[in-house]
């Protein structure tokens, strides 16, 4: 679907009316995944590995089945053979087969009539492991003498030779980078790590599932995607797709860590093995130990320029590590890390690496952070080299409509030059420093997405409107999708009421994710909307005795469109609604459709930081994101997005991450020593809305979710760098590693 | 015929090309024939690549329309966060 005209004239489109969804959160009533029940419901707990690397010898549940109050266990022998491919790895991510492949591997489950039952109940599950050697480092992973965490595991792109953890290579680029180089004034080379991170949602996955022995069930969860819930948990426990009705409960974050599943297939074999419902919730440990964080990256950039700021040539290696299955997002990478710019000759290297940690999950952006560290750091060192100033050096390299991306193809419309514009006018950008102070900017980007998509629009008898999407709402979404009906309608905010639906009342739709939900739902709804007003003109036309393409929707209601149709008073929506029932039915809109023509977004981030030279803390002081929204439905909530992708950027940045001891066990699992960002940590964060419409939606909407946390990263290292002089190559920047920075410094 | 671009990791399973022309009208026909055509990138294709057509990324859709004076690029597979 095209963009409508290059200017529109919104009448709801822009404003920032309450979320509907606002009242129920704050006052407490919002049900979410954990507050769900059911009558004679029992409490499901997990049993997992305390080694990062173990055979299962044995599991013996004797014991534990004699409980009184227990009333199944299960373990993989519960679950169907034969899987393959991806199916087979969530199946063996959800309950371990023959190894336990991480610190928390799930290996068996009980169901009670209480939690605390269950819980006992685990301590009495006997457990005969094997322990094997481990790795959990990228690079010692891929060393010689590394422990193979699973032979075989490897597809077509591995080249031989290399070591079976191993998963996946790729290669890509264009140009001769040997020359490229030899044009350089400047040419750096550096390396860079980054740690993994949780997305730290606040809301533990929880559940309850209720599944008979004919297969039939149900299953109300928090999740971003119930129907991708359905494929995955019907694939692993080998039931039929829709004979599972999945029903998403509200959702207290996911940011990419809840498209997947942990829980739910457990939940459901114990209820089909109990014949009662099961709800299993996580503890925030477990949430640690055995989701699915981001990726840890182990990079080397190289970088040529010019004098005068030219990039001449860039070249990466990008090694990461997904834990202990394929998946860790170096394609995204790759594809990204050097997408800001116009260069000819570039190349990219990537490895996909398995390691004895939990299998990763998409994070925000998945696997771009990670490279744009690596690569604006060095771009940062460059201009400094140069003595460039960095927002100039940026915009003399930038891409724009019909630049050739580094991954390949002509960008379409584009707004990376008007980010950059707008951080460079704003006051941020000329504030003085203090001492001990730095400024860090850096830009990046997210491609968003479209993904398979179904709404349906249905008219109340008063002209209200019903809207039924199934892309959940994690950030004000059903504020976005009632702005686009209103507008599409004609009608006011408050007289359109946006449903989550259930798998079993609308087509599939891919989750929330990929920053897809405003641009595809929301192109769905205005594609519904007009269905339903083509329908509305239709029984007006026929009332007044007319063709109805005589009959144009204005403002919400029917009218002639032009002297010729006849002289008609207007009929509102809700006057056609009144009679709907005599002139033919209900009246209801519906669209689905894979929508190709989603539009990639820009950001730019300036910050200010203040680092203590006694202690080595970080302090950020300002923090401006200038990000393009192609248009902004509901401002507020793209500026909430803007923000929120800063703030999660500043703790992988500063605090944040996963921390092994030499046993292999994840030594940080609560939110005391896995350290994310407070309100009290922070400043407001500044934000600018860029708005280049998108051409492939019909308001020109694009993504904002994702992009907002690839520039935070090297933005504050370059900033760090900028207050003490020394470039931090290893994240996060806890003050101890600041601290140590310092001193080698002096 | 339409020139499909492909990334350089997939070079070496077509003899070094950097380019390969294939018959097609939609991208669909265009994987179908490139799988025909150059059986070395079946294992790449059938794995699950991206492809973009003059500038739009195409993840999955099988029936956009292709010209053969179309920019074509074959992208690693991708996926949404």
């Amino acid at each position: 679907m095209a963009l409508d005209g290059p200017k529109q004239d919104f009448k709801y489109i822009g404003t920032r009316p309450d979320r509907p969804d606002g009242w129920d959160k704050v006052t407490g009533k919002a049900r979410f995944g954990a507050d769900f029940s059911m009558p004679g419901m029992l409490h499901g707990a997990i049993l997992r590995s305390p080694h990062a690397h173990a055979k299962i010898i044995k599991i013996d549940a004797t014991k534990a089945l004699a409980l009184k109050g227990v009333k199944a266990v299960v373990t993989r022998a519960d679950f169907p053979e034969g899987l393959e491919g991806e199916d087979w790895n969530i199946q063996e991510n959800v309950m371990a087969g023959e190894k336990a492949l991480y610190d928390g591997h799930a290996v068996a489950a009980v169901a009670a009539t209480s939690q605390l039952i269950a819980r006992d109940a685990l301590k009495l599950i006997e457990v005969e492991y094997e322990v094997l050697p481990h790795v959990t480092d990228v690079d010692k992973a891929m060393a010689e003498d590394a422990p193979v965490i699973r032979e075989g595991a490897a597809d077509y792109s591995v080249p031989e030779g290399m070591h079976p953890n191993v998963v996946r290579y790729m290669e890509s680029g264009r140009g001769d980078l040997e020359k490229g180089f030899a044009e350089a004034d400047l040419v750096i080379e550096e390396s860079f790590t980054t740690e993994a991170a949780h997305q730290g949602y606040i809301e533990p996955h929880a559940c309850v599932a209720n599944l008979g022995a004919d297969g039939k069930g149900d299953l109300w969860c928090c999740t971003q995607g119930h129907w991708f819930v359905r494929q995955m948990c019907t694939a692993v426990l080998g039931l039929e797709a829709t004979q599972l009705r999945v029903t998403p409960s509200e959702i207290g974050g996911g940011f990419g860590g809840k498209t997947t599943v942990f829980i739910d297939p457990v939940a459901l074999a114990l209820s089909r093995k109990a014949g009662r419902p099961v709800k299993l919730v996580m503890s925030r440990s477990e949430v640690l130990r055995a989701t699915g964080p981001t990726a840890s990256a182990s990079m080397d950039i190289k970088m040529g320029m010019t004098k005068e700021g030219k990039i001449t040539a860039a070249s990466g290696t990008f090694r990461m590590q997904g834990g202990a299955f394929p998946g860790a997002p170096v394609d995204v990478t790759t594809m990204l890390a050097f997408a800001n710019y116009d260069i000819e000759h570039v190349h990219h290297v990537g490895y996909d690496v398995m390691t004895n940690r939990p299998k990763q999950a998409a994070y925000r952006a998945p696997g771009a952070p990670m490279g744009a560290f690596a690569t604006e750091s060095v771009l940062d060192e460059l201009c400094r080299g140069l003595g460039l100033d960095p927002i100039e050096t940026r915009l003399k390299n930038a891409v724009k409509e019909g630049t050739p991306a580094t991954f390949g193809p002509k960008f379409p419309p584009v707004g990376l030059i008007e980010t950059l514009e707008e951080a460079r006018a704003h006051p941020n950008y000329s504030v003085k420093l203090g001492p001990n102070q730095g400024r860090g900017v850096a830009s990046g980007y997210w491609m968003n997405w479209g993904g398979e998509t179904s709404a349906s629009v249905a008219i109340g008898d008063d002209g209200s409107v019903q809207v039924s999407i199934g892309t959940v709402d994690i950030g004000g979404s059903r504020a976005s999708m009632a702005l686009m009906a209103a507008e599409a309608f004609g009608i006011p905010y408050e007289n359109v009421r946006v449903s989550i639906a259930d798998t079993g009342s609308l087509g599939i739709n891919e989750p929330t994710h990929g920053s897809r939900a405003t641009f595809a739902s929301g192109l769905a709804i205005i594609e519904a909307s007009r269905e339903a007003t083509r329908k509305l003109c239709q029984r007006a036309a026929d009332k007044w005795g007319i063709d109805a393409d005589a009959v144009t929707w204005e403002d919400g209601c029917a009218k002639p469109s032009g002297p010729n149709a006849g002289e008609f008073d207007p009929l509102t929506i809700a006057e056609i609604a009144a009679e709907m029932g005599s002139t033919g039915g209900p009246i209801s809109g519906h669209h689905e459709s894979t929508p190709d023509g989603f539009g990639g977004s820009f950001g730019t981030h300036v910050v200010d930081v203040e680092v203590d030279p006694e202690t080595g803390r970080t302090t950020i002081l300002r923090y401006l994101v200038v990000q393009d929204a192609g248009k902004a439905i509901h401002p507020a909530y793209v500026e909430g997005q803007f923000q929120g992708g800063a703030v999660q950027g500043i703790g992988w940045t500063l605090n944040e991450e996963y921390i092994y001891g030499e046993d292999g066990r994840l030594q940080n699992p609560i939110f005391l020593d896995y350290r994310v960002p407070v309100a009290s940590d922070l400043p407001m964060i500044d934000t600018v809305i860029v708005e280049v419409p998108n051409p492939g939606h019909p308001y020109g909407v694009r993504g904002v979710g994702e992009t907002g946390i690839t520039p935070p990263l090297p933005a504050i290292a370059n900033a760090v760098r900028d207050a003490i002089g020394v470039r931090m190559k290893k994240l996060p920047l806890t003050p101890p590693r600041v601290l140590a920075a310092i001193k080698a410094r002096d | 015929m339409v020139q499909v671009h492909l990334w350089s990791g997939l070079r070496p399973l077509v003899d070094g090309r950097e380019v390969v022309e294939v018959e097609g009208e939609t991208v669909g026909q265009l994987l179908d024939n490139l799988v025909k055509d150059y059986p070395g990138l079946k294992p790449a294709i059938d794995k699950g690549v991206s492809i973009s057509v003059d500038g739009q990324i195409i993840p999955k859709s099988r029936g956009v329309k292709v010209k053969d004076s179309s920019e074509v690029f074959l992208l690693q597979r991708l996926y949404a966060g």
